[in-house]
C-alpha cells in the first residue's frame, strides 16, 4: 500500500482510500469541506512522488506546475510526500460589513489584502483561523473592490454561525481561489440569457446579470429569483431597480408559498420557467442554488433546445441531513410524465422527514446524487 | 476500427470529423432522454458526464479515433445488463442515431455504415 508523508509523519493508505481520509483517519489536522473535489480547502503540495491527474483537475497551470493537488481526490499509485500550501494560494481579508438581507441571508463583505481577480459568479473558499472552510459564491464585480458573499444562515451550522453570532467588521479571515466556470464570457452579444437561482443561488447571478448589462449585453436577460415564502425574496428593491433602469433585463421573483398574485409568481421555479419559455433554442443560461433544481432545470433546459455549452450551473452545497428545502416539488426525471418522481422534501433543519415520505427508489436516488462528486459546489452553510 | 469509402477518404472525415460529433452529439443526448425505451439508462445525475461518455460513443460510431476496446465496453455496461439491459435498447440506439444524422442531413449510405460500427460492439455492450 503507498503510503503519505506529510509533516515527518507516514501513513498507509488503506484500500482506495484518498490522502485526506488517510490524514482524518489518522487524526491529522487538515483543512476540508466538500470531499468531492469541488470547495479546493484541501489544497496540499506534493513534494515528492507522483499525483494522479485526477487530484489536480480544474487547479490552476501555474498550480499544477507547483505540485499543488486536492488530497480528497488524491489516490496515489505510490509514495507521496506533501505539505501544507504556501501562503500565495490563500490571501488575507477583513471582514467590512456584515448586514442582513434577510432573516436568513447575511451579506458579508470583505476587502482583501492582496490584488485578488476573479469573474462575478465565481466561487471562494473563505477560512476561518481555526482552519474551517466553506465555499460562497462571489456576488460583486471586480470594481467594487470588495468582495460580497451571501451567507444562508444553516441551523448548527459552524461557518455561518460563525459569521451570525460572533464575527464583526474588522475579523480576518482567508481567502482560496477563485474557482468555477460560472461567469458571464463577453461576445454574442445579442444571444437571449436566462438566468435561474434559488435562495442564495442569487448571489452568483447579481453578479453575473451586472457583469453582462456593464459589458454591455443588448439581448434580452430574464432573472428568475425563487425562494420559498416572499421573506426570502431578498435583493428584490435593487433588482426592480436595476429592471427599470435597463430596458432589456426583465427580474421575475417567485415563492413557493404565497397568495398575493401580481407581487410575485407562485410554484415551483423550474416550471414557472419553462411554462414562460417552452422553446430555448440558441439561449444562454445560468442556473444556481438547491442541487435538485439545478439538475432538474438543467435537463429541462437542455430538452427545451438550449445546447449544454450554454448551460452554466452552480450548485449549492449541502449536506446530506441539511438538504432541500420545504416541499419543494423534486421531479427527478423531467423526460416524461410516467417516470416524473416527485415527493416532497422536508426541510431538515426544521423536522426530520419520515422515512416511509419517500419511495424507497427516490431515496437511492437522492442518496446516489449527494454521493456525486458534482453534488456539492459553493454556497455552503 | 476504421471502415474506408471506396476513396481513401475515411467515413469520419466524410461526415464531417469531430466537428459533426460535436454537431450531433446534443441532438442524440436529446433524444435517448426523451425515449421511453432507454432514458431510464441516461438519467445520470451528472449531465457533463453523460454528454462526454456520448461524445466519446459517437466519435467511436462514426469510425473516428476512439480509446474503447471490447473489454471496456463491456465493463462500461456490465452494471446496465444487470439492470436489464438488451438487445431491444442496443436497438433503440442504433435508430436514435440513425435519427440525428437524418436530422443533420448526412446520406443514408453513411449512415448505414455508422450503422454497422454500432452494432459491432453489441455483443461486448450486452456483455455475451
Amino acid at each position: 500500500m503507498p503510503t503519505v508523508r506529510y509533516e515527518s509523519n507516514s501513513y498507509e493508505l488503506k484500500d482506495s482510500e484518498s490522502v485526506l481520509d488517510a490524514l482524518l483517519r489518522n487524526e491529522v489536522q487538515v483543512a476540508h469541506a466538500c470531499k468531492a473535489g469541488s470547495c479546493g480547502s484541501c489544497l496540499l503540495r506534493a513534494v515528492q512522488g507522483e499525483v494522479p491527474t485526477q487530484a489536480q483537475a480544474g487547479l490552476k497551470d501555474s498550480w499544477k506546475a507547483r505540485g499543488y493537488f486536492l488530497a480528497c481526490m488524491c489516490r496515489p499509485e505510490g509514495n507521496l510526500t506533501a505539505t501544507v500550501v504556501e501562503s500565495d494560494a490563500r490571501i488575507k481579508a477583513t471582514i467590512t460589513a456584515l448586514d442582513h438581507l434577510t432573516h436568513d441571508v447575511l451579506r458579508v463583505r470583505l476587502a482583501c489584502d492582496a490584488p485578488f481577480e476573479f469573474r462575478p459568479g465565481q466561487y471562494v473558499t473563505l477560512f476561518r483561523d481555526n482552519g474551517l472552510a466553506r465555499s460562497y459564491s462571489i456576488a460583486s464585480l471586480p470594481e467594487e473592490g470588495e468582495i460580497e458573499l451571501h451567507v444562508r444562515r444553516i441551523s448548527s451550522g459552524r461557518m455561518s454561525g460563525w459569521l451570525y453570532e460572533e464575527a464583526r467588521a474588522g475579523a480576518h479571515v482567508h481567502l482560496q481561489g477563485p474557482s468555477g466556470e460560472c461567469f458571464y464570457v463577453p461576445g454574442r452579444e445579442d444571444q437571449p440569457m436566462l438566468l435561474i437561482g434559488t435562495g442564495t443561488g442569487l448571489a452568483p447571478l447579481y453578479g453575473i446579470v451586472r457583469d453582462a448589462l456593464r459589458s454591455g449585453h443588448r439581448g434580452p436577460i430574464y432573472l428568475f429569483h425563487g425562494a420559498v415564502r416572499p421573506a426570502g425574496l431578498y435583493l428584490n428593491n435593487e433588482l426592480k431597480a436595476m429592471a427599470a433602469a435597463h430596458a432589456n433585463f426583465t427580474y421575475t421573483p417567485s415563492v413557493l408559498e404565497g397568495d398575493k398574485p401580481g407581487t410575485f409568481e407562485i410554484g415551483p421555479i423550474d416550471r414557472i420557467v419553462t411554462d414562460r419559455f417552452p422553446k430555448l433554442g440558441g439561449w444562454r443560461c445560468f442556473v444556481c442554488g438547491d442541487p435538485a433544481m439545478v439538475l432538474l432545470s438543467k435537463k429541462k433546459l437542455f430538452l427545451a433546445g438550449i445546447a449544454m455549452r450554454d448551460i452554466h450551473a452552480t450548485r449549492s452545497c449541502r449536506r446530506p441531513r441539511e438538504a432541500a428545502a420545504r416541499h419543494v416539488l423534486i421531479e427527478l426525471s423531467a423526460t416524461k410524465l410516467t417516470r416524473r418522481l416527485r415527493f416532497a422534501c422536508a426541510d431538515l433543519s426544521r423536522r426530520t422527514p419520515r422515512r416511509d415520505d419517500l419511495h424507497a427508489a427516490d431515496e437511492q436516488r437522492v442518496r446516489n446524487f449527494q454521493a456525486s462528486p458534482g453534488a456539492r459546489g459553493a454556497d455552503a452553510e | 476500427m476504421h471502415i474506408m469509402s471506396a476513396t481513401t477518404v475515411t467515413l469520419f472525415e466524410q461526415l464531417g470529423g469531430k466537428d459533426a460529433v460535436e454537431a450531433a452529439v446534443d441532438n442524440f443526448y436529446r433524444r435517448v432522454l426523451t425515449d421511453d425505451r432507454v432514458s431510464s439508462f441516461f438519467d445520470d445525475v451528472d449531465m457533463d458526464r453523460q454528454r462526454a461518455k456520448q461524445k466519446a460513443f459517437l466519435a467511436m460510431a462514426f469510425g473516428g479515433p476512439n480509446n474503447y476496446s471490447g473489454k471496456d465496453m463491456r465493463t462500461a455496461h456490465a452494471r446496465l445488463v444487470t439492470k436489464g439491459l438488451n438487445d431491444s435498447h442496443v436497438d433503440a440506439i442504433i435508430e436514435l442515431l440513425g435519427a440525428t444524422l437524418r436530422d443533420m442531413g448526412v446520406a443514408e449510405g453513411l449512415i448505414q455504415q455508422v450503422a454497422a460500427i454500432a452494432e459491432s460492439t453489441r455483443n461486448d455492450v450486452l456483455n455475451r
